[in-house]
C-alpha cells in the first residue's frame, strides 16, 4: 500500500496543506491576550470573624499511599477535627494532572467548603480549581502549588531557595568540602523538586562549592524500585561519586536501602529530604549521618486553620491578613498568597528519635 | 442495520442493559450524580477514551491491535507546546498535530503490514518510542499559555447550557465510524478479515492495505485527542494521557469485541466506555477510594472475558448431552 503512489500523494498534499497553512496568520502566543477566567476574591476580610464550625474541608494529595502525604493530611485531620469540621481525603492512585482533576469536579459537586490540594500539574488543575472557587469553594494548595490565579492560599512548607541551599549544603558538607554528588529527584515534571534542583544548581556556583561537581541528576519518578535501580546506575557509573542528594522521601529511601546493603556502605553518603520513620534504620547503621525535612504533619495543619479562616471570611489570602493557627501560632499571608511553615530540621543519630512521623 | 442486529450478540444487549441500569441506578441514589454539571464533567471524562476506541474498535476487529495511541497523544500533546511556543498559530497547530498524529500511525501500519511484524510487539514499541520523542521535544517542561477561546470550548456547554461543546464531536465521530464499521461493505471486510485473513485475501479483500489505513486512522485521532487533551488541562505535556491505552482497550474488550478479532459492535463498545466511566463517577461521589474503584473495574473486566465462555462452554455442554440423548433414544428405539 505504500508503493501505491496516489495514495503517497495525498498525504504529501495533506502536508503540503498543512504547512502553507503555517504561513497564513491566525492565534499565535505573541497575539493572545491570555485572559483566563477566575473568580477573585470580592468580599473584604473581617479579621473579628469568628471560625465557622462544621466546614468540609477536602484533602486532595498528588497521590494516595505516598507516606510522606499521608503524615502531612494527618495533621489536616486533627486540625479539622479542632476546627469541629468534617475531614476528608480522596486522591488518585498515580500522581498525574489528569486523574487529579476527576477528583476535584467530585468534591466540586459535593459541596467541600475547602479543597485542600497538592497540585500535580500547577495549571492542569486550574480550570477546575476556579470552577470551584467559582462555587464558593475556597481552594489552599499544600505540597505543590497550582497557578496563582486559581487558588486562595499557598502553604510554602520553607522557601525554594532554603531548601535549595540546604541541600547544597549538606550535600557538599558529606563530600568533605570537594568530588563528585549527583542529585536522585522524583519525576521530571515534579514541580517543587525541579525549583530546588535549580536553586541548588545556582548555590553550587558559588566559590565556596568550587570544588563539588554535580555529575547528574537522576529520576526515580517517585517509585520505589525504580529509585533502587536509579541509585545503583549511579553508582555504577560514577565510580568517584561521594554523595547522592535526594530530595524526595522515596529516593532517599530507596537509595539508602540499596548503599545499606552494597560495599559502598561507608563509602558513598546519602542525604536529602526524608521521613525520620524511614530513615531511622539507616541512620542507626551509619549510611546515612545526616538529612531534612519540615515536619510535614504541620503543613497539613497549617493548610486547615487557612482554610477555615477564608471559608469564615476572617481572611481574604491578601498580603498582610493575619489568622492563628491552633498550636503553631499566628501566620501572616505573604506575597502571592504565601504563607510559610518556617525552617527545615536537619535530623542526625542524636535528634532522630524525637520524631515520629 | 440488520447488519447491525447481526453483530449485536447477547452480550453486547447485556452490556448496554448494565450501563442504562448503572447510569439510572447512579442518577436516582448517588447525590449529585445526575446534575448537568457532573454530566459535563462525566463527558469531558470519557471524551479520550471514547475517540480513541472508535479505531481501536475496528483494528481489534481486524484481529490487531494499537497500543501506541496514549503516546502518540503524548508525542503531539508535547509537539502542541513546542509549536505554540515557537509562535505558530493555533490554527496551523491543530491540523498539524492531527497530521503527526497520522504519520505516527504511518509507521506503526507499515511495521505491520509493510513488514508483516505482529502487531503487539510493534505497537509496544511504538509505544515507548513515542513517548520517548515527547519527552525530548518537551522535556520536564509544561506549555500552559493556549488562547481562553480554545481551552474554554473544550470544557464549555452549547451556549453555557448543560450540553457540552464536545459532545457534539463526540457524538459526530462515533455516528460517522458506527456507519462505516456496520453499513458499509468496508466495515464487513473488517469481520472478514478478523475472521480468517487469509480467506478474505483469497476472496479479493486487500487485507494489507486494509490495516495499514486503520492504524493511519487510529493515529490521527490519537494526534485529535492530544490536541483536545491538551487544551482541556491547558497543559502540554510529555506525560499526558500515560496509561490511556489500557483504559481504552479494557472498555473495547469490555463491550464485547473479541482480542482474536472477527467479533464486536461499535454501540457495544460505547456501552462499555461509559459503564467503566459512570461507575467510577458514581464510586466517587459516594467515596469509594482510588484502590477498590481499581479493584471493581478490574473484577468487572475479568468477569467480561470469562462470562461469555463460560456461557458458551455451558450452552456447548447442553447441547451434547442434548445430542447424546437423543442418539441414545434412538439406538434404544431401534431395539424396542
Amino acid at each position: 500500500m505504500l508503493r501505491s503512489p496516489r495514495k503517497s500523494l495525498s498525504v504529501a498534499t495533506a502536508a503540503f496543506l498543512a504547512l502553507g497553512m503555517a504561513a497564513c496568520g491566525g492565534t499565535t502566543k505573541d497575539s493572545s491576550a491570555n485572559t483566563g477566567g477566575g473568580a477573585q476574591p470580592g468580599a473584604s476580610a473581617d479579621p473579628n470573624a469568628a471560625l465557622k464550625e462544621g466546614l468540609k474541608i477536602a484533602y486532595l494529595p498528588k497521590q494516595l499511599n505516598n507516606p510522606y502525604s499521608d503524615v502531612e493530611t494527618s495533621g489536616g485531620e486533627v486540625a479539622v477535627k479542632e476546627l469541629k469540621g468534617e475531614y476528608k481525603k480522596v486522591g488518585p492512585n498515580d500522581a498525574s494532572a489528569s486523574s487529579q482533576v476527576s477528583y476535584i469536579n467530585t468534591l466540586i459537586q459535593q459541596q467541600q467548603d475547602v479543597i485542600v490540594v497538592a497540585a500535580n500539574d500547577p495549571n492542569a488543575v486550574c480550570p477546575s480549581l476556579n470552577q470551584a472557587r467559582a462555587a464558593k469553594i475556597k481552594i489552599v494548595t499544600f505540597d505543590s502549588d497550582a497557578s496563582k490565579d486559581c487558588r486562595d492560599a499557598f502553604i510554602n512548607q520553607a522557601t525554594t531557595e532554603g531548601i535549595g541551599q540546604s541541600l547544597a549544603k549538606m550535600g557538599s558538607e558529606l563530600a568533605g568540602g570537594e568530588g563528585e554528588i549527583a542529585v536522585l529527584s522524583a519525576t521530571p515534571n515534579a514541580t517543587n523538586q525541579n525549583s530546588w534542583i535549580a536553586v541548588m544548581k545556582e548555590e553550587l556556583k558559588k566559590p565556596e562549592y568550587s570544588k563539588i561537581k554535580l555529575v547528574k541528576v537522576a529520576y526515580g519518578n517517585d517509585d520505589d524500585q525504580k529509585s533502587f535501580q536509579e541509585a545503583q546506575g549511579l553508582l555504577q557509573s560514577y565510580p568517584n561519586l561521594k554523595v547522592i542528594v535526594s530530595p524526595t522521601t522515596v529516593g532517599i529511601a530507596a537509595a539508602s536501602r540499596y548503599v545499606s546493603a552494597s560495599n559502598f556502605k561507608g563509602k558513598v553518603q546519602i542525604t536529602g529530604l526524608g521521613l525520620p520513620n524511614q530513615m531511622r534504620e539507616y541512620v542507626k547503621n551509619g549510611t546515612v549521618k545526616k538529612f531534612a525535612l519540615w515536619n510535614p504533619a504541620d503543613i497539613g495543619y497549617l493548610a486547615a486553620y487557612a482554610g477555615a479562616a477564608l471559608a469564615s471570611g476572617k481572611i481574604t489570602g491578601a498580603e498582610g491578613d493575619k489568622f492563628t493557627a491552633g498550636k503553631l501560632g499566628e501566620y501572616t499571608i505573604g506575597k502571592n498568597g504565601e504563607i510559610v511553615l518556617g525552617p527545615p530540621t536537619e535530623f542526625t543519630a542524636e535528634n532522630i528519635d524525637k520524631f515520629d512521623f | 442495520m440488520s447488519e447491525l442486529r447481526k453483530r449485536l450478540s447477547s452480550w453486547d444487549a447485556a452490556i448496554i442493559v448494565l450501563t442504562v441500569l448503572v447510569l439510572v441506578i447512579a442518577s436516582l441514589a448517588v447525590d449529585n450524580f445526575g446534575t448537568s454539571r457532573n454530566f459535563t464533567f462525566l463527558v469531558l471524562d470519557l471524551l479520550p477514551i471514547i475517540l480513541v476506541a472508535l479505531p481501536m474498535t475496528f483494528i481489534i476487529v481486524t484481529g490487531e491491535i494499537d497500543l501506541s495511541v496514549a503516546s502518540t497523544l503524548g508525542l503531539t500533546s508535547s509537539l502542541m507546546g513546542w509549536f505554540w511556543n515557537h509562535n505558530f498559530s493555533i490554527e496551523t497547530i491543530i491540523p498539524l498535530c492531527v497530521l503527526i498524529g497520522a504519520v505516527a500511525g504511518v509507521v506503526n501500519g507499515f511495521l505491520v503490514t509493510g513488514l508483516g511484524l505482529p502487531s503487539l510487539a510493534v505497537t509496544i514499541g511504538t509505544l515507548a518510542l513515542y513517548r520517548g520523542l515527547a519527552l525530548v521535544v518537551l522535556g520536564d517542561s509544561a506549555v500552559a499559555d493556549f488562547p481562553w477561546n480554545y481551552t474554554g470550548w473544550v470544557t464549555g456547554t452549547l451556549g453555557g447550557g448543560s450540553v457540552p461543546n464536545v459532545l457534539i464531536l463526540m457524538l459526530a465521530l462515533a455516528v460517522v465510524f458506527g456507519v462505516v464499521l456496520h453499513a458499509t461493505p468496508v466495515g464487513r471486510s473488517l469481520y472478514a478479515i478478523g475472521a480468517n485473513a487469509q480467506a478474505a485475501h483469497f476472496s479479493g479483500i486487500r487485507v494489507a492495505r486494509t490495516k495499514f489505513w486503520l492504524y493511519v486512522v487510529s493515529g490521527a485521532v490519537a494526534g485529535l485527542v492530544g490536541v483536545l487533551w491538551t487544551l482541556r488541562y491547558s497543559s502540554a505535556r510529555a506525560d499526558n494521557g500515560a496509561g490511556l491505552e489500557l483504559a481504552v482497550v479494557a472498555a473495547v474488550l469490555l463491550g464485547g469485541v473479541s482480542i482474536f478479532g472477527g467479533k464486536g459492535s461499535l454501540p457495544g463498545v460505547l456501552a462499555g466506555v461509559v459503564l467503566l466511566a459512570a461507575l467510577q463517577n458514581a464510586l466517587r461521589l459516594e467515596d469509594v477510594s482510588g484502590q477498590a474503584l481499581n479493584i471493581v473495574t478490574g473484577a468487572l473486566l475479568v468477569l467480561s472475558v470469562l462470562l461469555p465462555n463460560i456461557i458458551t462452554a455451558v450452552r456447548g455442554n447442553w447441547h451434547r448431552r442434548k445430542l447424546r440423548q437423543s442418539s441414545k433414544e434412538k439406538t434404544a428405539a431401534r431395539f424396542v
